[in-house]
């Protein structure tokens, strides 16, 4: 027990540290790396929670995925930051009342509903217990339908997405791999036959 | 309390037991490669250092270790030295949930597959930060490649998995590998054929080996990513790949090949090969497929980026799409001897 709270407190001072330094670490790819490590300690944490499927799935959609084409996006990105800056003292006090008002929900929510005496300790799930079979037959029976919903807005913004960038511009050299593909050696070598010329 | 540290003890011998064999079989894949190219290609080898260069693998690795690790001027330092461990990390991580027997793994977990595929999707990141952080224009455009090239085809990859999780009904490698007990046609290869050729191949371009290795191009970016480093640090992303390799050739093994059962099951011949212990045929087909890796950079030339885009989007992922709805008629229709 003593040593599962010893690394729960690791991860938790990690994690907190990681999402501080996200917002005030200068270069946005260290902010964006920040991220990643925040991600991953609170995987770490679910994981300590028994909730082994939800944490390994945070590593694999957000860090091997989501943060991986982020980073693509941040690294070739020139930003200013001098120019960021800049309003930094008329936008403060908006950001500080919206900041407010997120800390006051939090609390609201984290007072009426957290601790012990508000919700029961969960019992303990025998070794054998499976999350993943357990998440799984909940989502195909109890909530068929609002995961089916989810998964036609999640196919509808895919399609969305591609509609919007679709397009060609006329002055690329793009190149058509299935015509590449197609072409047969007749449609671009002429083989010639001539006779041997005479030695001179 | 001493209880608790001798557990800690007793994992972490384990992990030097999984660890050691596998940094030598490392050593000795490189070996194995330059040896098998040469031949191929009509040469000897590294033939010098020891009887017919055995020692070649140690002598490069004393070489490596005590060259100088050379920090470019305006680089990212303390990103430019994490990079490699980054990448190392989860080479060397997912190794704890692979079985090398029935009884023979380090933390049998229940959702091992879906743990190997996370940690093998944040491999990535030591190639993107260390292109990154080199400050340096090839090595940008190697991690950038790179970036792209592993999160196309993780996604066929991923598929794949989830076609082999169909059939075996379960998430762990373990089981995976019991339920394909029976004989050599009661493996997976023949009933996921489609989906064993796309996961192998998008495993070669996951480890950006040839012919996908654009990420490091010799001709046209110099080495990719790890244009800058030299030393351990290039060291160790050498080890990283080849681990990597091993890892992909045994993942395949076990998902599509009946991991350690022997390939004689069911039939006359089982008896004869009763001394042979599991993980010796474990070991042997792992042996094959990364034989496989270095054939193939043996013989084909390297593809051109858009066309490895196009292999990974356009063809790989619909097909395992498609693979995966057979392999729900095929569960559905209970067909034997796989899915009875």
């Amino acid at each position: 027990m003593a040593f599962e709270k010893i690394i729960f407190y690791l991860f938790s001072a990690i994690l907190v540290l990681a999402a501080l330094r996200v917002i005030t670490a200068r270069n946005p790819v260290h902010s964006a790396l920040f991220l990643v490590l925040a991600f991953f300690s609170s995987a770490a944490i679910w994981v300590l929670l028994e909730a082994e499927f939800l944490g390994i799935v945070l590593v694999l959609v957000y860090v091997g995925a989501v943060m991986v084409l982020f980073l693509f996006v941040v690294m070739m990105l020139n930003i200013n930051i001098a120019q960021l800056r800049a309003g930094f003292i008329r936008y403060l006090p908006l950001g500080a009342a919206i900041g407010l008002v997120v800390v006051a929900e939090m609390a609201i929510v984290m007072i009426r509903n957290f601790g012990l005496d508000k919700v029961a300790r969960p019992a303990a799930k025998a070794a054998d217990y499976n999350n993943t079979e357990a998440i799984g037959r909940v989502l195909y029976t109890k909530y068929l339908y609002a995961f089916e919903i989810a998964a036609v807005i999640l196919l509808v913004a895919i399609i969305a997405a591609i509609a919007l960038t679709m397009r060609r511009r006329k002055d690329t050299k793009h190149q058509n791999p299935s015509e590449q593909v197609r072409v047969r050696k007749q449609d671009r070598l002429r083989v010639v036959k001539m006779d041997a010329e005479k030695k001179q | 309390m001493l209880e608790m540290f001798y557990d800690v003890i007793w994992i972490v011998l384990k992990i030097a037991l999984i660890l050691a064999p596998l940094l030598v079989g490392v050593a000795y894949l490189t070996y194995a490669e330059r040896k098998l190219i040469g031949y191929m290609q009509v040469r000897l080898g590294p033939n010098r250092v020891g009887p017919k260069g055995w020692l070649q693998p140690i002598a490069d690795a004393v070489k490596l270790v005590f060259k100088e690790i050379v920090i470019p001027t305006r680089s990212n330092r303390y990103l430019f030295l994490l990079a490699p461990l980054i990448s190392m990390g989860p080479a060397l991580a997912a190794w704890a949930v692979v079985p090398f027997g029935e009884h023979l793994v380090l933390a049998d977990i229940n959702a091992s597959l879906l743990y190997i595929l996370a940690l093998t999707s944040v491999g990535v990141y030591g190639i993107i930060i260390a292109g990154w952080a080199s400050n340096s224009k090839y090595a940008f455009l190697g991690a950038m490649r790179s970036a792209a090239q592993i999160v196309s085809y993780e996604i066929a990859m991923g598929f794949a998995l989830v076609g082999v999780l169909m059939a075996a009904s379960s998430l762990n490698l373990k089981e995976i590998v019991l339920q394909q007990s029976g004989s050599v046609l009661h493996w997976y290869w023949l009933p996921l054929l489609p989906l064993f050729v796309i996961y192998f191949i998008s495993g070669v371009a996951e480890t950006n080996r040839a012919p996908f290795d654009v990420a490091e191009g010799e001709s046209e970016i110099v080495a990719g990513f790890h244009v800058e480093y030299s030393g351990a640090a290039f060291a160790i992303f050498f080890l990283a790949e080849y681990a990597n390799i091993i890892l992909i050739s045994l993942l395949t093994v076990l998902m599509f090949f009946g991991g350690w059962l022997s390939p004689f099951q069911g039939t006359f011949m089982e008896d004869w090969f009763a001394w042979m212990p599991g993980l010796g045929w474990l070991l042997a087909k792992t042996a094959f497929f990364a034989f496989l890796f270095l054939w193939f950079r043996a013989t084909f030339p390297r593809y051109r980026y858009d066309q490895i885009m196009r292999l990974g989007w356009k063809v790989f992922i619909p097909l395992t799409i498609i693979w995966l709805l057979v392999v729900g008629v095929m569960i559905v229709a209970k067909l034997p001897p796989w899915f009875a």
